[in-house]
């Protein structure tokens, strides 16, 4: 089942009088459970893709078509609550919030989405747990390794039940033991719960694992290679 | 969720949020035990203008209060007071003659105001048979006793059983003069009182201003408690439709102008307080929202919407001011609750106080319902203050400030 439908956009940035196209006509689609990277060196337009993707910023022209949700005609608060309720996200800086703990930094985008507390208690053990991290929910971030923090990302993405995931250079930040042990688990993921996940990143060891890999140079697609 | 997140944020910086915190604390005991000083300073002004002075209902000829001519009297003082002594809420009512007089002593002279009174009855109206330092409320001397300030001792060089001549002119025009031996010498707070009112009985006055006892120029109403003062006024307007009927506040309207103000000057001073706090409360909270935009840059791109961060910011700051403000109340409430018992002397400068009618010791009084406005007014500065960091918030573009390097 179609997950995104990008149709020929673009991103134009006026900076200085000179226009830059970031994204120069892409277009692309994205199934229901799959494990892509998007790779390309800096300034290929890997980071402007992914915050279009995102709802994070519009393009300037075609269309990004979520399940049946044309975002890029979405604004304000309409476009702040599709995103709460449809796509998760991994950051680089893990970006969890310091003074909560593991549990409740999972658990805070569900009661966002009002979600009964009894139901969050239940799906933050469960997502915890599915990331390796049972035994840590009550560890504020300063006590958890890189790994672990960006774990608890992962399981706090998953928390709202999203359609996809866009993970941007999640492994930047992580040393080889740490990165293996949260792709092993984020490919876990995808096979067991068909979770559709989305890379940027530049990091060989996530290309490996993709199953397709998308390449853009100069904010066009270079090669969409799927592997077999 | 939120309120939980922002009370753990407050607690990020501990050294910031302490040194703002211990700021609104030292700000609000300052306002808070201020308004409990003036407060405490007024009520004793107003208890000695009631108890003392003025009573809480006053009544005379229509003109009398305008033009104190002895001749504008009332001339059915016994009839009045009996009625007005059966109203509900009515403890005693005291006639009055009053005359203004020359008293002379074998040194001095000076203008007086001379009270005549019935002492058993006037002792239950008025507190001066308590205020005497010396001698006893005119009892002890045998003929014409009179009771005098001490001030107005001083300035005769006079004591107890020494002779002093009243100069007078009664309702005929005549002149009278007659001799009084001083009985006793009373201190209020006020001076001004102290030295231009003496107190004769009523009988030894009357005579001489060819008056019968009937022939009155006052009636002191006290009452059983302030509350009774709108109902009693009102009934003795209806009963008394021809005469002057006054309140403590209308008769001293210099005290009645400092109640009335009392409230509007100790919150403009709060205010101002606060207002000063307000800044450091912004550039704090500022700071707070300037070193988390990546952190906010996260959770707006996560889902959360621009009113739960401002409800966010909103909260800490509230309750950062909040808690300040609440240390603050705690503080100045035991200090109050310390000076309340113990009073605060103020007899260094005490010269000014007494000379505008107010003690040179004040008992600060504690009042809760002053406590809950502050605690109102500390959250609508916490409010005000969160406005503008979270406007600098809501300014963020997620995309962003989820990549700025902190």
């Amino acid at each position: 089942m179609k997950v995104i439908d990008i149709k020929n956009v673009e991103k134009i940035y006026n900076d200085s009088e000179v226009k830059v196209h970031a994204v120069n006509g892409v277009s692309l689609t994205f199934e229901e459970g799959e494990f892509t990277a998007i790779v390309g060196p800096s300034g290929s337009g890997k980071t402007t893709l992914l915050n279009m993707l995102g709802g994070l910023d519009n393009p300037t022209s075609g269309e990004i078509i979520i399940g049946e949700t044309n975002i890029s005609k979405l604004k304000g608060s309409r476009l702040i609550d599709f995103r709460l309720h449809n796509i998760g996200f991994v950051f680089q800086a893990y970006n969890l919030i310091p003074v909560l703990t593991a549990k409740e930094n999972t658990e805070f985008v569900m009661h966002m989405q009002g979600i009964k507390k009894s139901e969050r208690e239940k799906r933050v053990k469960e997502l915890l747990s599915s990331v390796g991290l049972g035994d840590r929910i009550d560890s504020r971030p300063a006590k958890l390794s890189g790994g672990q923090q960006q774990r608890v990302a992962v399981a706090r993405a998953l928390a709202s039940k999203p359609k996809f995931i866009l993970a941007d250079e999640p492994t930047a930040n992580l040393d080889s033991k740490s990165t293996a042990n949260l792709l092993d688990i984020m490919e876990k993921l995808n096979k067991e719960e068909n979770i559709t996940f989305i890379f940027s990143t530049h990091d060989q060891r996530v290309v490996k694992k993709a199953h397709r890999v998308i390449t853009l140079e100069d904010g066009k697609i270079l090669s969409d290679e799927v592997k077999s | 969720m939120l309120l939980q997140i922002a009370w753990k944020n407050i607690w990020r910086n501990k050294v910031r949020s302490i040194v703002i915190l211990s700021a609104i604390a030292l700000g609000i005991f300052a306002g808070m035990f201020n308004m409990a000083f003036y407060y405490g300073m007024v009520e004793q002004r107003i208890e000695t203008a009631i108890k003392t002075e003025a009573s809480h209902i006053q009544i005379h000829n229509k003109e009398y209060l305008t033009d104190p001519d002895i001749r504008l009297y009332m001339s059915n003082g016994s009839e009045m007071t009996g009625c007005i002594k059966k109203l509900p809420y009515v403890k005693e009512a005291s006639k009055r003659t009053i005359v203004n007089a020359m008293i002379a002593s074998a040194e001095t002279g000076s203008g007086v105001r001379i009270v005549g009174i019935d002492p058993d009855i006037e002792k239950k109206v008025t507190d001066i048979h308590q205020r005497l330092v010396t001698g006893e409320y005119l009892e002890g001397i045998r003929r014409n006793p009179i009771v005098i300030g001490e001030k107005l001792a001083e300035k005769l060089n006079v004591k107890v059983r020494s002779k002093v001549v009243i100069t007078l002119q009664n309702v005929n025009g005549e002149m009278m003069y007659v001799s009084f031996r001083v009985a006793g010498i009373f201190k209020t707070s006020n001076t001004v009182y102290d030295e231009s009112t003496v107190f004769v009985k009523n009988d030894d006055i009357s005579g001489l201003l060819a008056l019968t006892n009937d022939d009155i120029h006052e009636i002191a109403v006290l009452l059983k408690s302030n509350e009774g003062i709108d109902q009693t006024l009102a009934d003795i307007r209806n009963k008394y439709p021809d005469r002057d009927v006054k309140t403590w506040a209308e008769i001293l309207p210099e005290v009645g102008l400092v109640e009335e103000s009392m409230n509007l000057s100790m919150f403009i001073f709060m205010g101002i307080i606060l207002f000063a706090l307000l800044f450091g409360i912004i550039n704090t909270m500022l700071m707070a929202v300037l070193e988390r935009r990546k952190e906010l840059g996260m959770l707006m791109a996560v889902g959360m919407n621009k009113l739960r961060v401002f409800t966010m910011i909103m909260f800490e700051t509230i309750m950062l001011s909040l808690s300040g403000g609440i240390v603050g109340i705690l503080i100045g409430v035991g200090f109050t609750l310390l000076f309340s018992n113990r009073g605060i002397d103020l007899s260094t400068w005490g010269k000014a106080y007494e000379y505008m009618g107010y003690d040179t010791i004040v008992y600060p009084i504690l009042n809760l319902d002053m406590s809950f406005q502050v605690v109102i007014m500390v959250i609508i500065t916490g409010f005000l203050a969160s406005l503008y960091p979270a406007r600098k918030a809501l300014k963020l573009n997620p995309a962003e400030a989820i990549r700025i390097d902190i």
